[in-house]
Order: structure tokens, then C-alpha cells, then sequence
């Protein structure tokens, strides 16, 4: 491409962008993968899973909070990334409790495929075998803050898209966990419903639907089928929801 | 706490103490200490099992909808029993009475799958090479590479009965071994028609190899003295029985019967279990010691499995394995027959019945059915699954709170019902085969061989090639070691 102004170039790879667009928007645009786990398109990026850190001029940036500016070289496929994307994918397994030959997401897990796209073999560090409250006070939603992994999705789901603020992140560091706001700190107090985004748009099995578990055959879940690099290009949140859902 | 049925612990300074440590793997480690009285006679056995699962303990504050796929996990061999019995407390859970008729064969197919493919990877792959080589043969030699060099039409038909119960796991779960399958109140897929036809192409040859299977056990049980009266002993039997006394695997009432053949009691309810059982815990071992509470922990432990279910039942459904009941029957003079290796025998008609059952469900309309869940009714708090697993009789029970979450858990598992029979028959084994001096590899195989007829589970290292490491030390009444004996990971003894 001789005119460079709107074009950005991942690892070789010459594309282009529109104004506005952060360098994953144009990737997945361009259909080109960049790992993540905490970004989902519609919803305002916050670049906390670390998982597309790519190399700009010389320099680590977050691809989904980094806007796309004309020329940029990028490097996304190399060793070290990758290197660093399966240590920091290794910290979220030992983080919490995922135990996937029993876990019901497992199949549509987003965590467990990034580990088989890396290449991951085991968890390296020690686990963490965390105690974390599970939260089953809602009818038909589950809260299993064991498996959390802090992305922050549905937190931005719920204000963004269902027009609510059911979730939030409080503490720091380590420290850090997934709260419901609500006096009682319950979900079942909330106004969740099991149609909102926020319900339904965990990468992981922290947030569930209440006995839909296993529902999908093995062989006909999402990544048994698909590596997670090959299905990252036709997600989208819904539009916006004015009042929510009851 | 009861410490047993022996007043003789292993501080009695009256006593010796032999301890094999390991006898092999009971999903890790398990051991057999030989109480000696002060004449050098057997006083008592004790098989511990020493690892500590906790399964019950950790699915609490679990969804109840998860429990079937985790409590599969305590094992690699039987995980559809554990599955499916846990489906059958979560279906009570959902307040599901009764599943579609498809779902009910499927999980029945799946069951005669499971069951086949355990039952001969029990006898041709841990078990034939005792039995065609001899006990006290080279260890080796003595596995079933060793079978399939010396006896390879034999090796190979039990090898591929086990992968064809093995595809129909996988036909129905989507995985060999730990798929998943059930949900509550029904089943998540339907068995295609190519499964269907793929398996039907084979099952001619299955039902052979089956037969034949019974005709091996039967042959070498009536023609070997040493096996008709290997760790015999008397004692209460336990199953799963259908409503006409015939032998069931997936749903029934429990029948017990004396060793005289006696009814105990007949098609009781087993979700009112806890008025019949009774669960012991010995200090010495992880494993309780479940017993019938009408006769008391000292008469009322019972034998469970192949053999059990096959002298309990009055009839089975299919003509060939039925036809070879009544062989077995006749052999025992239409009483129960009490020889522990009679096991294996009971175990391939089983197989042979497991054979005809899948036959029969693969022709039915129903099992390409697509109406796979039923209506959920009102939750319930409390759910218990039982069925007869491969190794016998197996309990699956759990409460729930309101919001679906597992508060209690008790789970029986076949070899615990067997725990007090294991540790007799060991008993009886080495109050014959030990000379009252040192630990031979004679007593070590032979002790070996009574555990097998219960569980592979508990002996799945002992033909890995023949490298089963095993450690047996000689303590005397003064607690000092006299003698050891080390069977090391290339099968060789070394003293």
C-alpha cells in the first residue's frame, strides 16, 4: 500500500484503519488475532488482562487501549510476547480455582483456549487454591467468584449495555475481587436478569446461567471446534438497552 | 471409636506385625498389615487404604448440576458409574421422576458400555495373566503382554471387548473416559445412527468373544481345585435387583441374602438406605466398613458385585448369559457359591450380558430417539442415586439447599462395601500360604490375587509390566525387623 496515513503494519502485515479505531480494532478488523481476554467490541476497552501487550517502535503497549495511528510497526506473533502471554495466562489459572475437567464452561472457556492456543502445558506457579464466596442468591444467575479473572467485562456490560451497575471491582492487588452492588453485597438482590449481557458475556465460568451446565455436547462446544484465534472476529455486544432487562 | 474385630493391635507385644507396604495402588497407595497371636497364626488382616479423597467434603458448597462431572473424577476406570449414579440423585434434585424413554436407554446403553469395558479390562488385562500363567509365575511374564505373546486369540479378544465398551462411551459422552452426557432429568445428545450402525457392525463378534470369555472362567474355575477353594469363606450378599428378581444394573430394589441363600430383604427402596446400612470407621484405615444394621457390624457385612449379583438374582433377562447363570447355579448346587475367584466367572457372564443388552437396545427405535430431557418439576432437597457399578453396588446421596447448592454428600462406593470381605479374604489367604517364618513371593502374589478378584482398582500397578514395586517386612512381637522382602519397579525380588 503506497499511502501509509490510514495504514498501520502488523507484524509485516500492512492495514488499515479508521479514525478512532485502536490498533485491536483494526486488527480484528483486518482479522488479524491479537490475544485477549478482557476485551470485547462494543464495550470500552480497560486493557487489565495484559494479554495484548504488543511491541510498538520498541515499546509494550496494550493494542486494546492504544489507538491506531498511521505507520505504527507492530510486532504481535513473536516468541517473547507469546512467552509473556503464557506466563500471564499460567498467573489466572493459579489465581483461581479452574478446574476444568469438571467445570461447565469448559469447551466455551475462553481462559482454558488461550491456554491451548499458547501452547500452555501446565499451570507453572504454584495454586493459589483461593476461598472465594460463591454467590447462588439469584434464581437463575450464579456467581462463582472462585473462577474470576477480573476482566471487568461484566461490569462494563451492565452499564454499558444493560443500562444497569449490578457489578463492580473493589480492592487492590491481590486484594482485588468482583462485588455486587447491592446493600446486601447479594446477587439475588440485584436486578440482573439472565438476558443481559452482563450475564452472559464472562470469558470464564465465574458468571453462569443456573443449570444450562453441560447442555452442549462434547464436540459441539465453541472451542472444540474452533481454535479462539479463528472465532475473536464476529463478537459484538449488543446495542445499548435504555432501561435494561427486569 | 471401634478399632476392628480383633482385640489384638499391633502394640500387643503377644503379636507380630507384617506389614506389605505397598501392595499397589488404590488411586495411590494401598498396604496390608498381618496380625501374628504369639504361635505365629494369622490373627487378623488389615488392608488400609491410606489415601484420603475427600470427594464428599469438597463438592460441598458446590451447584448440584456440577456433581456428576465431578465426582466422575474418583476414577479413570468406572467414572460413567460414578456419573451416572450422581445423574440419578440430581434428576430427584430437578424433581424429575421419570426421564423420556429415549434418555432412560441411552443412559442404559452407556451403563452396559461402561460395564463391559470394565469387566474385561478386569479379567483379560489384570487378572488372565494369574490365571493362565499360574500365581506364583514369573512376574514378568505375568501380565498381559505376557498374555498376549503366549495367548494372543485370547489377549486380543478381551483387548477389543473393552474398546468396543469404550466406543460407546464415547459414542454417548463424547469422550473414552470422564465425557459428559447426563443432565438433569435427561441426556445432552442423541446416539447418531452412524454410532448406531458402526457398533451394530461389531456386535456379532462381541457376543462371541463374550461367550467365550464365560467358557474360559467357567473351564479354569471347575478344573483348578486351588480356585474353587481360593479365600472361600461364607458371607452375606448385596445387589440391585428388577422388579422380578432378575439381574439389573441401572435401577431396582435392594435385595439381600444370607449365605445360605435366605432372603434378608427384598426390593427395598434404596432411597431408605440408612435404615438398612450402617457405615463403621476403623481408626486404622480411611475406608469405613458399611454392614447390614439389622444383623450388626459383626454379622452383618456382605459381599458386593459380580458375585453377589449373580447369586442374588433369580433369572437374567438375555438367553445366553441367562443359560450360563443357570451353569454357575448348578455348579453350586443352586445355592450361593462363596469362592472369591468365582468373581471373575460371575463377572463374564455379566459381560456376556452386558453383550446381548447392547444388541437389543442398538436394535430399538428409542435409542436414535431425539427427545432426550424431561420437564423439570419442583426442586427438591434431597437426592440419592444407586446402581450397581461395576464393582457392586454403589450409593450416591445428597442434600441441597435452597438455592441448589450441596450441603451434604455420602457417597458408598462398591469397594467399601467389600472392605470387610477384602480384609477375609486376605485372612484367609495368609493364615494358608504364610509358613510362619519370613514373607515369601508366594504369600505376596497369592495376596495379590484375593485383592484382584474385588477391584483392579486397588492392584491396577500390579501387572504394569510386571513392575509393581512392593516392600513386605517381618516385625517380630519385640517390634524389631527379622526379614524384607522388596519386589522392585523391574519386578525383581531382592531380599
Amino acid at each position: 500500500m503506497a499511502n501509509n496515513e490510514h495504514t498501520i503494519t502488523i507484524d509485516g502485515t500492512e492495514i488499515h484503519f479508521k479514525a478512532g479505531q485502536t490498533i485491536m480494532d483494526a486488527a480484528l478488523s483486518a482479522k488479524i488475532y491479537i490475544p485477549h481476554l478482557c476485551h470485547y467490541p462494543g464495550l470500552t476497552p480497560s486493557g487489565n488482562c495484559r494479554l495484548c501487550v504488543v511491541e510498538l517502535n520498541g515499546k509494550d503497549v496494550t493494542a486494546c487501549t492504544t489507538q491506531a495511528q498511521p505507520g505504527q510497526q507492530i510486532r504481535n506473533q513473536t516468541p517473547e510476547l507469546n512467552a509473556a502471554r503464557m506466563a500471564i495466562t499460567q498467573m489466572l489459572f493459579v489465581e483461581g480455582n479452574h478446574i476444568c475437567p469438571s467445570c461447565e464452561k469448559s469447551g466455551n472457556c475462553k481462559l482454558q483456549a488461550m491456554g491451548y492456543y499458547l501452547g500452555m502445558r501446565d499451570e507453572h506457579y504454584p495454586q493459589f487454591n483461593p476461598r472465594r464466596e460463591m454467590d447462588a442468591s439469584h434464581p437463575a444467575v450464579l456467581l462463582d467468584r472462585s473462577r474470576c479473572i477480573l476482566c471487568d467485562l461484566c461490569v462494563r456490560a451492565s452499564r454499558e449495555i444493560d443500562g444497569k451497575n449490578v457489578f463492580a471491582i473493589a480492592g487492590r492487588g491481590i486484594h482485588a475481587h468482583l462485588i455486587v452492588n447491592t446493600v446486601s453485597g447479594k446477587l439475588g438482590d440485584s436486578d440482573i436478569a439472565v438476558d443481559d449481557v452482563a450475564a452472559n458475556i464472562c470469558p470464564v465460568g465465574a458468571i453462569l446461567i443456573k443449570e444450562k451446565g453441560y447442555v452442549a455436547p462434547i464436540g459441539r462446544r465453541i472451542y472444540d471446534q474452533h481454535m479462539i484465534s479463528d472465532v475473536a472476529f464476529d463478537e459484538h455486544v449488543p446495542e445499548h438497552k435504555e432501561h435494561g432487562n427486569d | 471409636m471401634k478399632t476392628g474385630q480383633s482385640s489384638i493391635s499391633p502394640s500387643d507385644k503377644s503379636t507380630r506385625r507384617i506389614a506389605i507396604d505397598p501392595v499397589t495402588r488404590v488411586e495411590g497407595h494401598g498396604k496390608i498389615t498381618l496380625l501374628l497371636d504369639s504361635d505365629n497364626h494369622i490373627r487378623e488382616a488389615r488392608f488400609h487404604i491410606v489415601e484420603f479423597r475427600g470427594f464428599e467434603k469438597f463438592i460441598q458448597g458446590r451447584p448440584y448440576w456440577e456433581v456428576p462431572f465431578f465426582v466422575q473424577r474418583l476414577c479413570g476406570i468406572c467414572p460413567v458409574s460414578h456419573q451416572l449414579a450422581a445423574a440419578k440423585a440430581v434428576d430427584q434434585l430437578a424433581g424429575v421422576d421419570r426421564l423420556t424413554p429415549t434418555a432412560t436407554k441411552l443412559r442404559r446403553l452407556l451403563h452396559f458400555g461402561q460395564i463391559l469395558q470394565s469387566h474385561a479390562l478386569h479379567f483379560f488385562h489384570l487378572t488372565s495373566p494369574d490365571f493362565l500363567f499360574g500365581f506364583g509365575s514369573d512376574p514378568v511374564r505375568r501380565n498381559i503382554m505376557g498374555v498376549l505373546e503366549k495367548h494372543p486369540e485370547i489377549a486380543l479378544q478381551g483387548v477389543k471387548l473393552r474398546k468396543y465398551g469404550q466406543q460407546i462411551i464415547e459414542a454417548i459422552t463424547g469422550k473414552r473416559v470422564h465425557g459428559t452426557g447426563t443432565l438433569p432429568g435427561g441426556m445432552n445428545k442423541p446416539l447418531t445412527t452412524g454410532w448406531r450402525d458402526a457398533l451394530l457392525t461389531d456386535i456379532e463378534n462381541i457376543l462371541l468373544w463374550s461367550g467365550n470369555a464365560v467358557k474360559l472362567n467357567e473351564q479354569i474355575h471347575t478344573a483348578n481345585p486351588e480356585h474353587a477353594d481360593f479365600a472361600t469363606f461364607p458371607s452375606n450378599y448385596l445387589c440391585l435387583t428388577g422388579e422380578k428378581g432378575e439381574l439389573e444394573f441401572y435401577h431396582g430394589g435392594l435385595r439381600a441374602r444370607y449365605p445360605d441363600g435366605a432372603f434378608i430383604f427384598d426390593q427395598f427402596d434404596y432411597c431408605d438406605y440408612r435404615q438398612i446400612l450402617r457405615e463403621e470407621v476403623r481408626s486404622w484405615s480411611y475406608m469405613k466398613f458399611p454392614y447390614l444394621h439389622q444383623l450388626g457390624n459383626d454379622r452383618g457385612w456382605y459381599r458386593v458385585g459380580p458375585l453377589a449379583r449373580v447369586n442374588n438374582c433369580d433369572r437374567i433377562s438375555t438367553p445366553r448369559a441367562e443359560a450360563e447363570r443357570k451353569r454357575f447355579r448348578a455348579y453350586g448346587h443352586d445355592k450361593p457359591i462363596h469362592s472369591t475367584l468365582a468373581y471373575h466367572w460371575a463377572r463374564m457372564i455379566e459381560a456376556l450380558h452386558c453383550a446381548e443388552s447392547i444388541q437389543n437396545l442398538l436394535h430399538d427405535p428409542d435409542i436414535t430417539g431425539t427427545e432426550l430431557v424431561a420437564e423439570k418439576g419442583d426442586r427438591r432437597h434431597e437426592g440419592i442415586g444407586v446402581i450397581e457399578a461395576p464393582r457392586g453396588t454403589l450409593f450416591h446421596h445428597y442434600q441441597v439447599n435452597d438455592e441448589g447448592i450441596i450441603t451434604r454428600a455420602n457417597l458408598i462406593v462398591s469397594t467399601t462395601s467389600n472392605n470387610q470381605a477384602m480384609n477375609e479374604s486376605i485372612r484367609i489367604v495368609a493364615d494358608k500360604y504364610f509358613d510362619g517364618r519370613e514373607i515369601t513371593e508366594a504369600l505376596l502374589n497369592h495376596l495379590e490375587v484375593a485383592v484382584r478378584a474385588y477391584d483392579p482398582c486397588l492392584s491396577c500397578a500390579t501387572h504394569a509390566l510386571g513392575k509393581m514395586p512392593l516392600q513386605v517386612e517381618l516385625i517380630d512381637a519385640a517390634g524389631e525387623r527379622v526379614h524384607r522382602l522388596t519386589k522392585d519397579s523391574t519386578g525383581q525380588y531382592v531380599s
